[in-house]
């Protein structure tokens, strides 16, 4: 039973080629809380973010700077009533949040977090993503059809048609990328192969492509790397229905799209959709573009002591964090009314300076790695959704359209055709 | 149990192909009959990629060639089913009649 | 690795195909329908996984559940079919039409039970083809053995493409 367990530790795959169940259960079970977490996370991090932008200080009451904001919200909306409307569709009303999460959840079983950090390594992963990823389109055309009401259909068909559209883009996007895997030209910051060997749809084999060309796909063949990711970016956006592309759920238009008759616990698995869906399609960019798991300035900065650096910023992060919290403890007003609050920031800040600490530890800093560098890339993603909501208007739906199709197909196809023709030829 | 073998899939896909004739033969509705037909591609390419299980990928291949003609028929299909409601306004097949006098 | 071809799988997901394909037939709702097609259509994805096709099962996801089936949502949604739901929903023919989709089964059922190739097929291994590099093979075939039909199939997509756009177009 212990060898059971030990032995895949030893073995330098992940659990599911290992065959390993019980690893592959933790695994699923750790991406869900680390999800789970990451999404309340951003629930705060959104609202203080753009309260920020807009000059305004965002949820202040619940908890020392409205920390515990997230915490009180999940409860408001697990003990509100749960309507569902006398006219709807009672089984797709049903079924349509549920598939939307199961869609938005099941896509993380091959994401790489690591070399050997996924639950498993599908050779058609990058297919597997797309499609899976593809699906949470229906859950938003039940949901707004079984509402039968009107603002709820016209979300679902709008949303229908822009992610239907943007899909093909951001298909051909992906097609260049897994292209580039196959392609060992001179890249700009590489050195010159000459060969054409054979490409990978596998998420950790692109990773592994991008470690061995000495390139992250975003500055090969530069610009046509730059341009598919740029491509991807945008409809990447618009896959996940958020500003300036959010027209489904437009709010002083359609009150809120699809998702208006839903309340309670339904709209909150909408919510929590929402946003692993943005983790998902970020954690496709990373890995398809910016190196997946791997450091930056992986062949600039090499030897010891660059990797002795390199290692150390996880506990960096995890101790400026806490600095953060200390420095928030020593500035919070000094009256006796908001002692629980200041004792509660202190111990918020003690438990970071201790995650900081046990991240120096020599054996976890060597494993914990991988994961870090993954999770800041897409955290600078999450941070982007923020940033174009905070500042881009909303675009027209007709704008949408021309978008899609007039601009991003076309220069998509372009980039896939001349990044055929430069990687053959140089 | 039983080895799960080529036959097992025949079967599964001879289900799901008599289950798209009868719905092909028996529904009025337009759009529930274009859905009968893609059953029944579908059936089709269970049995073609049962097949390559076989005698390597050419099956696989052909599977995918069908999916292509699919989409094919769908958009051709929803469209004239479009045009055909704006004129008509039902989606009937048996009250394409035009033609008959 | 693991085998995956395990009989509990087969029979859970060809029937859930089967029951699929059967709501299809029966619902009143063209929706329910076409969400009932929507699980047949993955539950087959599943069995591509099964029979080492992972490429056409994940085109069957993207193209078929992704794709082809929200135009079909689109467009139900599109014609208004509350008219079409309080209607007769099997056309006058319908005894005829069950009567030749028996005659069809029992067809099948006699080439199943008959048929002495097929009792060989049977009888032969299902051959463990190599997973890791089975897209890369499909790739040659489709841009080597099969260009002129792959090329072919593009322009087939093109005409569909003017095709259903001058059908639903009120004015060109």
């Amino acid at each position: 039973m212990l060898d059971y367990v030990t032995s895949y530790l030893r073995s330098n795959t992940t659990p599911g080629q290992a065959g390993n169940l019980l690893w592959a259960f933790i695994y699923i079970i750790l991406i869900f809380l680390g999800l789970s977490v990451a999404v309340i996370a951003m629930n705060w991090l959104e609202r203080k973010i753009l309260a920020h932008m807009q000059v305004r200080l965002g949820p202040m009451r619940v908890g020392p700077h409205g920390l515990l904001q997230p915490i009180a919200d999940a409860i408001k909306l697990l003990i509100k009533e749960d309507i569902m409307p006398a006219e709807a569709d009672k089984s797709v009303f049903w079924i349509a949040p549920v598939l939307i999460v199961i869609t938005a959840f099941t896509t993380f079983i091959v994401v790489p977090f690591g070399p050997t950090h996924a639950v498993t390594d599908m050779n058609i992963g990058v297919l597997f993503m797309l499609g899976v990823s593809s699906l949470s389109v229906l859950g938003v055309v039940m949901a707004g059809w079984a509402s039968n009401s009107h603002y709820p259909l016209i979300g679902a068909l709008r949303s229908s048609a822009q992610m239907v559209s943007y899909e093909i883009a951001m298909g051909l996007a992906v097609v260049a990328a897994v292209l580039m895997t196959s392609l060992h030209g001179i890249g700009l910051y590489g050195v010159a192969h000459g060969a054409v060997g054979d490409g990978t749809l596998s998420m950790i084999d692109i990773v592994k492509a991008q470690q061995d060309q000495h390139a992250w796909f975003i500055f090969k063949f530069f610009p046509l790397g730059l341009i598919a990711f740029f491509i991807f970016a945008v409809a990447m956006i618009a896959e996940t229905n958020r500003a300036p592309f959010d027209l489904p759920e437009a709010e002083s238009e359609l009150t809120a799209g699809f998702h208006t008759e839903y309340s309670g616990f339904r709209w909150s698995l909408f919510f929590l959709a929402e946003y692993s869906a943005m983790i998902a399609v970020s954690s496709i960019a990373v890995t398809l573009w910016l190196g997946g798991w791997l450091r930056p300035f992986p062949t600039w900065l090499t030897g010891e002591t660059w990797d002795l650096v390199f290692s150390l910023f996880p506990a960096a992060t995890f101790l400026l964090l806490a600095l953060i919290a200390l420095v928030g403890t020593l500035r919070m007003p000094k009256h006796p009314y908001f002692r629980v609050q200041t004792l509660g920031l202190a111990g918020f800040a003690a438990v970071l300076a201790l995650i900081g600490i046990l991240l120096l530890l020599p054996p976890v800093r060597d494993r914990i790695q991988d994961i870090y560098w993954f999770s800041l890339k897409v955290a600078g993603f999450m941070y982007l959704y923020i940033w174009y909501r905070g500042t881009f208007p909303r675009y027209r739906f007709d704008q949408l359209m021309r978008v899609g199709w007039k601009v991003l197909l076309p220069v998509g196809l372009g980039v896939l055709i001349l990044t055929a023709i430069v990687g053959v030829l140089l | 149990m039983v080895p799960i073998t080529t036959l097992h899939y025949l079967i599964v896909a001879a289900g799901l192909f008599v289950l798209g004739v009868v719905g092909v033969l028996t529904r009025r509705n337009v759009v529930i009959v274009l859905m009968s037909i893609e059953l029944i591609l579908n059936a089709v390419n269970l049995n073609l990629v049962a097949f390559s299980r076989l005698w390597g990928l050419h099956g696989q291949v052909f599977a995918i060639f069908v999916i292509t003609d699919a989409a094919a028929e769908a958009a051709v299909g929803l469209g004239i089913l479009i045009a055909f409601f704006r004129n008509k306004e039902t989606v009937n097949v048996d009250e394409v009649d035009l033609l008959k006098w | 690795m693991t085998p995956v071809a395990t009989p509990f799988f087969f029979y859970l997901l060809s029937g859930l195909a089967l029951l699929g394909g059967i709501l299809v037939i029966t619902r009143k709702n063209a929706v329910h329908s076409a969400l009932a097609l929507i699980l047949t259509l993955l539950a087959l994805a599943g069995l591509y996984l099964m029979l080492y096709a992972p490429f056409v099962a994940g085109v069957q996801i993207i193209l078929y559940a992704g794709g082809i089936m929200v135009l079909f949502l689109f467009v139900i949604m599109l014609v208004s079919i509350e008219k079409s739901q309080r209607e007769d929903q099997f056309n006058k023919q319908w005894i005829g039409g069950l009567v030749g989709a028996v005659a069809l089964g029992a067809l099948f059922v006699r080439v199943f039970v008959r048929s002495k190739a097929l009792h060989d097929l049977t009888g032969m291994p299902m051959a463990q083809l190599p997973e890791q590099s089975n897209t890369q093979e499909i790739a040659v075939y489709l841009y080597g053995n099969y260009m002129l039909a792959f090329e072919i199939a593009s322009l087939l997509l093109l005409v569909a493409i003017i095709g259903a756009v001058v059908m639903a177009k009120k004015r060109i």
